[in-house]
């Protein structure tokens, strides 16, 4: 367990290594400055040269890289071009609404996805199987802003159930209110992917000896299913819902947009609009770190999982 | 290459089989040729647009705007009083086109990688795979994002970027059965005719893994016209007043509250494409791996 976390941790420190010093190689080697870029076309080259100097450009490249790694790593990400606050405290600010969707929307599609697909999977070949196997496929057909829109046209809109704007905080209701559309659409999506691999999944454990052993001997056919079988399908599903973390992440991006909620997405897309450069490159790290972590988190829930897997 | 009749000798599995197999098998699944004539439909109302579009897609009607669906414009007319369904036909071309392109990009370039680390293997593998894994762990939406504000949003561009996040997957799809097939009989009778290993990964391995890829590529085209449309949805796709389904859903988003189907159809239309494809993608997987039929 100490040698597998110190392995999986190594992984990641390359990894976010990895990532800055393709942040730091991207940012220089793009056509054009990035002073020219930011200050538009019309910048005269005194102002150029400032903006230079302000990003630390001016400086040798190798030393560059050194100012970049060592400050990433105390923390300062440098401050974002256009409010001048340092990068970081810009990202912690709007994190934590990123965060919840994310978790809500994950439980929701646990929620949703693993009874689907168990469900699917006992009633093989037959109608409730198909009709879950056309909606999850329909489900991650889905471009997450596409869905988002129609929710947003159905529930907002049409029948005013829920606010276009969902940044509601306070009372549990208000938070209620603004969360649950935004964690709707990215919940649903999720099922999708999940229904499938936890029907896959249970197809195949079915068919292993001890499920019909247990059926042999008398055991309850819910518990059979609920209890022995579900216990070992488990893997594939918490693979599938690691990997999707990161889609998530990524989906939550369109989703704030659509739903006009606070969170890592308005800050990128605001950052692309504006060419802010340093907070392009914080909020790189900030996703690289981010998927790592769920990385080693998926790891280790394999083993509290199934006792089976040894993590060496 | 110089192919020559002995080629097919120490090779060839019984192909011709494996075909009519594969078409029994996709036969059998009447919903994979439903995908096959949606995406058929789309790719031939794309092609012929010029010809089916009842108006010119740029064409601005400053007396007809934002005019819900009637006979004169079937799919009613945006903010500047162009008529929806001539630039649901033209964007579908724009789709098609950074989809396919960046597909068969990712998927030429992907399975290179993967083959060459499932053939060398030792710490070329681990090394190239390592990378690729930090690759795919980083969210493709948003590494396609910075990518694109990065290279500027053309459509060179857009299609670079996207074949960018799905290289890693198709890598890793091509090493899988790289690293099974090459225990085969067939390809140690190659190396016992002293083959060359760019020979034998070219006509033999290439073949024998090409199923796999392809059906991955069907599910990725799906994937990539989805990402373009997501990216053009952020205001990172091809400029305006070029007609494309995620640019016409970000202009149409404005006026959601009072004229919400300029929205619905670019949307309905993305939806339609890609979840033809994906049952397409689906159908050509229980083709061609009938142990897998119905399981996924």
């Amino acid at each position: 367990m100490g040698a597998f976390l110190v392995k999986r941790l190594g992984f990641a420190v390359v990894t976010l290594w990895a990532v800055l010093t393709l942040v730091f190689v991207v940012v220089r080697i793009v056509p054009g400055d990035p002073a020219q870029v930011i200050l538009g076309d019309q910048a005269d080259a005194n102002a150029i040269a400032a903006m230079r100097t302000r990003l630390g450009l001016d400086a040798p490249l190798i030393e560059q890289y050194w100012t970049f790694l060592t400050g990433a790593i105390r923390g300062d990400w440098g401050v974002s071009l256009v409010t001048g606050r340092p990068v970081i405290q810009e990202i912690l600010v709007v994190l934590p609404w990123t965060l919840e969707l994310t978790i809500v929307s994950m439980l929701i599609g646990i929620a949703i996805g693993v009874p689907l697909g168990v469900w699917a999977a006992i009633n093989r070949n037959r109608m409730p199987d198909y009709v879950t196997r056309i909606a999850s496929l329909l489900g991650l057909s889905f471009p997450p802003f596409v869905s988002a829109i129609i929710l947003l046209i159905l529930f907002a809109i049409m029948l005013r159930w829920f606010p276009v704007i969902s940044a509601g905080s306070g009372s549990l209701s208000a938070w209620f209110q603004a969360m649950a559309l935004p964690a709707l659409n990215l919940g649903l999506i999720m099922a999708a992917y999940i229904t499938r691999v936890a029907r896959s999944a249970m197809l195949e454990v079915m068919q292993e000896d001890y499920v019909r052993s247990a059926r042999a001997k008398g055991v309850p056919w819910r518990v059979v299913v609920w209890r022995h079988a579900l216990r070992n399908a488990l893997i594939p599903i918490i693979t599938i819902v690691g990997l999707y973390l990161g889609i998530l992440i990524g989906n939550s991006v369109l989703t704030e947009i659509v739903f006009n909620r606070p969170g890592l997405g308005k800050l990128i897309v605001g950052a692309l609009n504006q060419r802010d450069y340093t907070m392009l490159q914080g909020m790189m790290v900030i996703y690289t770190l981010i998927v790592v972590l769920v990385n080693i988190a998926t790891d280790l829930t394999y083993a509290l999982a199934d006792p089976r897997v040894k993590l060496s | 290459m110089s192919a020559s009749v002995h080629d097919a000798g120490p090779a060839s599995p019984p192909r011709m089989r494996w075909l009519s197999a594969t078409l029994g098998a996709f036969n059998a699944n009447k919903t994979s040729w439903v995908g096959l004539v949606i995406v058929v439909a789309v790719i031939l109302a794309a092609a012929f647009a010029p010809l089916i579009a009842p108006h010119d897609p740029l064409e601005q009607d400053i007396l007809s705007r934002l005019q819900p669906p009637h006979e004169n414009y079937y799919l009613g007319t945006d903010y500047f009083g162009r008529d929806i369904l001539s630039r649901l036909l033209y964007g579908a071309r724009i789709s098609l086109v950074i989809g396919v392109a960046s597909t068969v990009i990712a998927l030429v370039i992907g399975s290179l990688i993967g083959v060459l680390a499932g053939w060398y293997g030792g710490r070329f593998d681990v090394v190239v795979m390592q990378a690729m894994d930090i690759l795919l762990a980083f969210p493709s939406l948003i590494l396609g994002l910075i990518l694109v504000a990065m290279l500027g949003p053309s459509m060179e561009n857009i299609t670079i970027a996207i074949a960018l996040t799905s290289i890693p997957s198709f890598a890793r799809i091509a090493r899988a059965p790289t690293i099974t097939v090459k225990e085969r009989d067939f390809i140690e009778a190659g190396r016992a005719l002293a083959f060359s290993d760019a020979r034998i990964m070219a006509r033999h391995i290439l073949p024998n893994i090409f199923p796999e890829i392809l059906v991955m590529g069907s599910l990725w085209l799906a994937a990539a016209i989805r990402t373009e449309a997501s990216l053009a949805f952020i205001g990172l796709g091809v400029k305006p007043p070029i007609a494309t389904w995620g640019g016409m859903i970000r202009e149409g988003f404005e006026n959601i509250l009072d004229s919400y189907w300029l929205v619905l159809a670019p949307s309905l239309a993305i939806l339609i494409i890609v979840f033809a494809l994906n049952i397409l993608g689906d159908g050509l997987r229980d083709a061609i791996d009938p142990k897998l039929k119905g399981e996924r």
